[in-house]
């Protein structure tokens, strides 16, 4: 990797000192962010551009339940399971939850042995993670079929403001497509890991590009942003 | 040239990779080609195909207001489709397509000194869902029920309701379609832009040595990244209204004597969420052009552009500046006066870093060695349009003159003034002067001085007695303006008048894409630096540039892009990739 790092250019020795020396670091000879390379930057202003969207639509959310008139259902209760006879809050989502923050372990755990070029471990955590993120999903479908059959749906529900279903499904929606086509290319990366092609440098097959273990990684980035959304989505709409 | 070693160059790891996707085929090179300067002028072609729609529409609607009643099969539902499409393919499909798509991607790479666009597979696929996007809103003119009529803001609660055009048929839902798509492709191509620039720079070329086009583009691009996502989510939304029923946008309503099912929406919220992104969409558009004008002004007036560093700072201060002032598009809907007060004085502050911008464009003429050709014509007939439309800005910014105004014709004469006329004559500037990179040959010059004097002089006069009509009262959005106490017989005159223009510049623009088309063929053999410039793009091995840009050895840059008549220098212009030292440059250190 050391070609993608370009630590040591001579206008690093002459660096004015504060805010000067910001804008000249951001400036300076042909890379603003020496040590990353085109695909990681690529994903992370992605990644600021989707917050965005997410950051769009959770106000949005917020904007129809602080100004609705109507009562808004209690969350505690719309998503209780009733298991062995009582009624748990939200035991399912917090199942959801605590599977998706694990994958992100997993998640982690690839990249660091994609950098010690370790095929099998890498890619069988990679399948470890897009199984979990499945799993998610798979949650999720069984939340929104218990939620349709009780009488939920876009346009209106038995408790109080329509506005609860509709955010509901678009921001679960969006959030879980997310989610799926994170697993969709975790196992695309994963056989890409399986078969060495980061070892001998095959060119993608649409992109002619070959690629590197950092792809793991980078991979990684946008599976830990699609957990962190998560976490936000489950604050706003599941503990407020 | 001179002979360059690279001595200590660092290539960046990627640039290997090129000969990767060269193109082996007619159809790899010509059609699905990954070279951005191919995508760039597929981008251009398809904006400005889309442009031409635009242009008739717009006939169509001064046919209706000039010669009202006359012609029978313009109906008011007709009228306001024709206003709709007009606004959303200018705005969105021609003119951030052509700045970005077209512009951004010829100049990016060529400017900044790479092989091409960091992703060129994603590059490619962001043309061809552009392309996806405007067949899918051509193909709303076919659609039962026509296209939207809902005005290019797309207001909820009317854009679905029954009485709008398109509402309750498909336009609606195809203009919604069509603006998703477009701002997915955007973003692949969005991405590849900025990640070139920050990223993929050649040798030498610090952030500060970057042509100001470049500049402009970049913090255009990363406003765009950062404001389609509130469009993207806002289309999302009323489209669930439209579709499922839902009522994010949708208050309780009464249609045609029936209560609608909606309930308990906020439409407002749309207004805030549209804004959001629609006000920074006005720089998104403008950013480019400030930067393309000042590079074509230092050009063609053989001097250095005058403070380099403040350009820069303006350039991203009117970038930031421009997220916080969206509700100035909305004094009239209704809000919390302290709102009101907190976005006028906002809105009035980027007046500063624009009055930097001017004064600079002047002072870099001042005593400047003037070439009055096509492209500088523009470029000065660009910032007196701008002026113009920037003092009726301050005008509308201020809540108690905005109120009465709002809705009149003075806010079309504003915004036609400033984000229609002043950008376009900046890309018809900047067709003259990079046509030649492109295609090997020069503009006809007879034609485009035609072009170039019944466009100027047009466009004032089109939109100049609009600020007048409106000041009168005369309302903007009506099909009909007649029998109203408003309309005296000088203002019927008035609008009569308006409308002949229209079609007068409306026909010069076709002597251009004559010109554009014969040129390729028969124009003058350009040579590799027609105008004598110091930017990368002059410097290729090959004109047209082949595909890699630069030959076998990347350039080294050795100086900033504005490095006109040093004294001492033999030439009056020392380009970028040229060592040594000359004279007193006025390069900021």
């Amino acid at each position: 990797m050391a070609e993608t790092s370009l630590m040591h250019t001579d206008q690093m020795a002459a660096r004015p000192a504060g805010w000067r020396g910001i804008a000249a670091d951001w400036a300076s000879d042909q890379r603003a962010f020496k040590n990353v390379s085109w695909g990681k930057a690529m994903m992370w202003i992605f990644l600021l551009s989707d917050t965005f969207i997410f950051g769009c639509f959770l106000l949005s959310y917020m904007t129809a339940r602080i100004s609705t008139r109507v009562p808004w259902p209690n969350p505690s209760e719309v998503f209780a399971l009733r298991i062995g006879g009582s009624e748990i809050p939200l035991i399912l989502i917090a199942i959801m939850t605590f599977v998706l923050i694990s994958s992100s372990g997993t998640m982690a755990m690839a990249v660091n042995f994609g950098y010690r070029r370790d095929r099998r471990k890498t890619a069988i955590l990679m399948l470890l993670t897009a199984a979990l993120g499945a799993t998610f999903v798979g949650m999720q479908a069984f939340e929104w079929t218990k939620l349709i059959t009780e009488g939920v749906r876009p346009w209106g529900n038995p408790w109080g403001a329509a506005q609860f279903g509709s955010s509901f499904f678009m921001i679960t929606g969006f959030h879980g497509t997310h989610v799926t086509i994170g697993v969709i290319f975790l196992i695309i990366v994963a056989r890409k890991v399986w078969r060495g092609d980061f070892d001998v440098g095959r060119p993608g097959f649409f992109t002619s590009r070959r690629g590197r273990y950092e792809n793991v990684e980078i991979m990684g980035l946008y599976w830990h942003f699609v957990d962190l959304v998560w976490v936000f989505i489950f604050a706003f709409f599941y503990l407020w | 040239m001179v002979d360059v070693t690279p001595a200590d160059a660092v290539p960046p790891a990627e640039v290997g990779e090129v000969e990767l996707y060269h193109p082996h085929s007619w159809w790899t090179k010509y059609v699905f080609s990954q070279d951005a300067k191919v995508i760039a002028v597929q981008y251009s072609a398809t904006a400005t195909a889309i442009g031409l729609v635009a242009l008739v529409l717009s006939w169509l609607m001064r046919l209706q207001l000039g010669f009202p009643g006359t012609f029978d099969f313009i109906t008011p539902e007709a009228y306001y489709q024709f206003i709709t499409v007009h606004g959303m393919i200018m705005v969105i499909y021609l003119l951030t397509a052509l700045f970005l798509g077209g512009f951004g991607n010829y100049l990016i790479p060529l400017m900044v000194g790479a092989r091409d666009m960091v992703f060129p597979y994603v590059n490619m696929l962001s043309y061809w869902v552009y392309l996806l996007a405007v067949l899918v809103l051509v193909s709303s003119f076919f659609a039962p029920g026509g296209p939207t009529g809902a005005g290019w803001t797309l207001y909820p609660p009317q854009a679905i309701m029954t009485g709008t055009p398109g509402g309750q048929d498909w336009g609606i839902i195809l203009m919604l379609s069509s603006l998703i798509l477009f701002i997915i492709g955007f973003t692949m191509g969005g991405l590849n832009y900025v990640v070139t620039v920050l990223q993929g720079r050649t040798r030498g070329m610090t952030l500060m040595r970057l042509p100001l086009t470049v500049w402009g583009i970049f913090t255009a691009t990363v406003m765009a990244l950062l404001a389609f996502p509130a469009l993207f989510v806002a289309c999302v939304m009323m489209l669930l209204d439209r579709l499922l029923g839902t009522s994010f946008f949708m208050p309780a309503i009464v249609e045609m004597g029936e209560q609608l099912q909606h309930n308990g929406g906020s439409p407002i919220l749309f207004q805030h969420l549209f804004w959001f992104f629609g006000h920074p969409e006005v720089y998104i558009v403008a950013l480019p052009a400030f930067g393309i004008v000042s590079d074509l002004i230092s050009t063609h007036a053989r001097k250095n552009i005058f403070g380099y560093r403040m350009m820069v700072w303006a350039i991203i201060a009117i970038g930031a500046l421009s997220f916080v002032v969206w509700a100035h598009h909305m004094y009239v809907s209704g809000m919390n006066p302290y709102f009101g007060f907190f976005f006028a004085t906002t809105t009035l502050i980027i007046a500063v870093p624009t009055a930097i911008k001017v004064y600079n464009w002047v002072l870099t003429l001042w005593r400047g060695d003037i070439h009055l050709t096509i492209p500088m014509l523009f470029a000065l007939a660009f910032i007196v349009t701008f002026v113009n439309g920037g003092l009726t800005g301050l005008f509308l910014g201020n809540v108690v003159v905005d109120v009465p105004l709002s809705d009149t014709m003075f806010v079309v004469a504003h915004f036609h003034m400033v984000m229609g006329v002043a950008p376009i004559l900046v890309i018809f500037g900047a067709i003259y002067h990079w046509y030649p990179k492109v295609s090997g040959r020069m503009l006809d010059e007879t034609l485009g001085r035609f072009h170039f004097w019944v466009t100027f002089l047009g466009a004032y006069l089109i939109f100049f007695p609009m600020h007048y009509l409106g000041l009168m009262g005369v309302p903007r959005r009506y099909a009909e303006l007649t029998d109203m106490t408003i309309m005296t017989e000088s203002a019927h005159h008035l609008n009569s008048f308006i409308s002949i223009m229209a079609f007068i510049v409306g026909f010069a623009q076709m002597v251009f894409l004559f010109n554009l088309i014969w040129s390729i063929r028969h124009g003058r053999e350009a040579g590799g630096n027609p105008w004598r410039a110091t930017t990368l793009e002059w410097q290729t091995p090959e004109t047209p540039p082949a595909h890699g840009n630069f030959g076998k050895e990347l350039p080294i840059v050795y100086r900033w892009a504005y490095d006109y008549s040093v004294p001492g220098a033999k030439q009056d212009f020392i380009p970028q990739n040229v060592p040594g030292t000359f004279g007193p440059s006025r390069e900021p250190t």
